[in-house]
């Protein structure tokens, strides 16, 4: 398939293979950090870790939508679902997302719940225009990448007139969550991580431009390469970010120029601006409150506001104890360190939401690489 | 001489005609509906019995049975439509056992309101495929449902055939060192489905595969090549009847993914909606697993029958307590290929 081929030729992946061999420090090791749910998938799905030398360790960072979304949110959608009457449209990776007591919105489905899965947010509008008699609630979730389509619709449907449409807005923000895990005790203080570099988020940098991680750069000397998802992608990144380290550099690289410019779309950044603003606090599964790192409706736009309309309570819900996604979304522990992975806990029936994703960590260990335990 | 009249029966509408409830009753309505499209659609000497159950001549050897229930929506879709798919996925889970698919019986759910043109048009795409097949349509059942507690026709379809002789194939014997072959590529009816139900269209439109497979398992078994297990790759796609060969028979296997062939748009349209093919159903297509020394030869056979051109070995069979299929990637790593988790298309077949 063209544009798509060309970034997942097994020669040059070869050949990039060997520039990292060759050009790591055999007496260092290169502690990278992937931020996004779509490297992680990457890196797992053409077994990138084959390529890799050994003192070069990829660590899974929080960049998946559905894992960082706290069990009491997902509650309250289950909530909103078993409403009679009421549709809830959401993506389908969010189905399964275990909540309290192991429900989730396809077992809520199964007992009458009417929950529809949406390839986008325009296709819950389609759904509302068509059930006028209903309520018709979009589950909102996502990082920079999904928030301007929601911004959109929020605007169509006050265009529109729609009053039985409403959003339930979970939007989250990319470099909060980065300096939040730089701050973190485990880096700042304990040392039990260290964290070399950061391949930056392709799809979200779109949106937003390289210019946000000039500050993580400078601030904690952390070189930082922005990189697409394709495997070929994260292979020049990695190789990016081995130079970088081998020569005591911090910046912020671009290999994603295809597709991202210093400022993003700014177009998007202003449609987002105008619908939406900061929360002062929101909770994330795995790294608890992160102050400034969510979005919520504005009021201008309250009569879109699933939370005002329907009274969402704010609740929380503590993880399985011995859950270790917190510990695996922050990058202190992998999958396998977890008692319950690969136990009780598949892709199956999954206990933590790093289960539920394909570009969940835990997810991706399982499903493409747990093999090299088993050697 | 009598006086009684013959009352004057106007034909079954099929132009403008829709089901309704007394086409399930039992009555004169619904003996017509059979009559005049089942019977005369499928039209062989078993079915002309009329009775309850048809009669049919005792086969020598072992009988092979399967049954399968067809729900897709949409209805008709690029390249068939549930009336052939019918036939096709019954056809072919017989003849993957190894044996010549003789008989069929069809059952019929058909839903109040829903238009007898498209029932025409679907019995008649059965009996055509039927026909093609070689196969008998010797049975049948049909039943009306109230408006919104169906979904215009559901039918299920039970197969007979005849084993032939000499031959055992099972998922329980595949040994390490086998090779894996496809029959061509994969996610081709998943995708057809799919891009219709999502509106995506391509430059070349996705066509769905379905083709029944008996033609292309009797040259492969005539070939004399030892098989080990033959298996179409329908509902979970060659992912899953992978694991299921690979869980059956205490194997793994280990995959190439640069020798299974996806059609650009499939990939296209996988891209699009975050699918793996592997993962996507198909309806004619079959894995093949065989002795090492023999491969070739199958591959050859296969190659020259019009189903299987772009069949391939695509990886072997070897030890592992586990049982895990792996694959190495285009990229040169190497990966699990899983077991399905939860559903990746809805009503597809």
């Amino acid at each position: 398939m063209k544009y798509v081929d060309e970034f997942r030729d097994g020669a040059l992946a070869k050949n990039i293979a060997a520039n990292i061999a060759r050009e790591v420090n055999p007496s260092r090791r290169y502690h990278l950090m992937e931020f996004c749910g779509g490297h992680t998938h990457a890196i797992s799905r053409y077994g990138l870790a084959d390529l890799l030398p050994a003192n070069v360790r990829m660590i899974h960072g929080p960049g998946c939508p559905v894992c960082v979304l706290p069990a009491g949110r997902v509650e309250n959608a289950i909530q909103l679902a078993q409403t009679p009457g009421l549709i809830l449209c959401c993506y389908g990776d969010m189905l399964r997302v275990p909540a309290a007591g192991g429900m989730s919105l396809l077992k809520a489905k199964a007992r009458g719940a009417d929950v529809r899965i949406v390839y986008s947010s325009a296709d819950a509008v389609k759904i509302a225009q068509e059930n006028p008699q209903r309520q018709v609630v979009f589950l909102a979730i996502g990082f920079e990448t999904t928030t301007p389509p929601t911004a959109l619709v929020i605007r169509q449907a006050q265009a529109l007139g729609l009053t039985n449409f409403s959003v339930f807005c979970n939007h989250v923000l990319t470099p909060s969550a980065i300096s939040h895990i730089l701050q973190s005790p485990e880096i700042r203080q304990l040392g039990v991580l260290t964290l070399d570099g950061f391949i930056g988020p392709a799809h979200v940098s779109t949106v937003i431009g390289s210019r946000p991680y000039e500050y993580f750069a400078e601030e904690f000397q952390k070189p930082v390469v922005i990189a697409g998802f394709e495997p070929l992608d994260v292979m020049q990144a990695i190789l990016m970010l081995v130079r970088q380290l081998n020569e005591g550099r911090a910046e912020v690289e671009n290999e994603f120029s295809r597709a991202v410019t210093r400022d993003g779309n700014v177009k998007a950044q202003l449609l987002v601006a105008e619908v939406f603003e900061l929360r002062r606090v929101f909770e994330w599964r795995g790294l608890g409150p992160v102050p400034y790192s969510a979005l919520r409706i504005k009021k201008q736009y309250a009569d879109s506001d699933a939370e005002l309309r329907f009274n969402i309570p704010v609740i929380s819900i503590a993880d399985n104890k011995a859950c270790e996604c917190g510990a695996i979304l922050r990058g202190v522990k992998s999958p396998q360190d977890c008692k319950l992975f690969g136990m009780v806990c598949t892709p199956d029936n999954p206990m933590g939401s790093c289960m539920v994703s394909s570009e969940g960590a835990c997810a991706a260990h399982y499903s493409y690489g747990r093999f090299r335990e088993a050697a | 001489m009598s006086t009684t009249k013959h009352g004057y029966v106007r034909p079954v509408d099929f132009k403008e005609g829709r089901v309704d409830m007394s086409h399930g009753s039992g009555g004169r309505t619904m003996a017509q509906l059979i009559s005049e499209l089942f019977s005369a659609a499928f039209n062989n000497e078993y079915l002309a019995q009329g009775n309850d159950g048809a009669l049919l001549p005792m086969a020598e050897g072992r009988l092979v049975m399967a049954v399968d229930s067809h729900v897709v929506s949409p209805l008709f879709f690029a390249g068939g439509d549930i009336g052939c798919l019918s036939v096709h996925g019954t056809v072919n889970d017989v003849a993957v056992m190894g044996a010549k698919p003789l008989y069929l019986a069809a059952s019929f759910i058909l839903e109040e309101g829903f238009p007898l043109a498209d029932l025409k048009r679907i019995v008649e795409s059965m009996a055509h495929a039927a026909r093609e097949a070689g196969v008998h349509i010797v049975a049948g059942d049909t039943k009306v449902v109230e408006q919104g507690k169906g979904d215009g026709v559901f039918i299920t379809t039970t197969g007979v055939g005849v084993m032939r002789e000499g031959v055992t194939l099972s998922g329980d014997q595949a040994r390490a060192g086998d090779k894996i072959l496809l029959s061509g590529t994969i996610g081709d009816h998943g995708m057809a489905i799919l891009s219709q139900r999502e509106g995506m269209t391509f430059d070349a439109p996705i066509v769905s595969d379905t083709a029944a497979l008996n033609s292309l398992v009797a040259d492969m078994l005539d070939s004399g090549a030892r098989l080990r297990v033959l298996r179409d790759p329908t509902r979970g796609g060659l992912a899953t009847t992978l694991n299921e060969i690979a869980r059956q028979s205490g194997v793994g296997m280990m995959l190439h993914e640069s020798a299974i062939a996806v059609n650009q748009p499939v990939e296209a349209a996988c891209e699009f909606l975050g699918f793996d093919p592997l993962y996507v159903a198909n309806e004619g297509k079959l894995v093949a697993i065989c002795a090492p020394e023999d491969a070739d030869r199958l591959l050859e056979v296969m190659r020259t029958h019009p189903l299987g051109r772009e069949a391939s070995i695509i990886g072997e069979v070897v030890e592992d307590a586990h049982c895990f299929v792996q694959m190495t990637t285009k990229l040169g790593g190497r990966r699990i290929v899983d077991w399905l988790t939860g559903e990746q298309l809805p009503r597809i077949c």
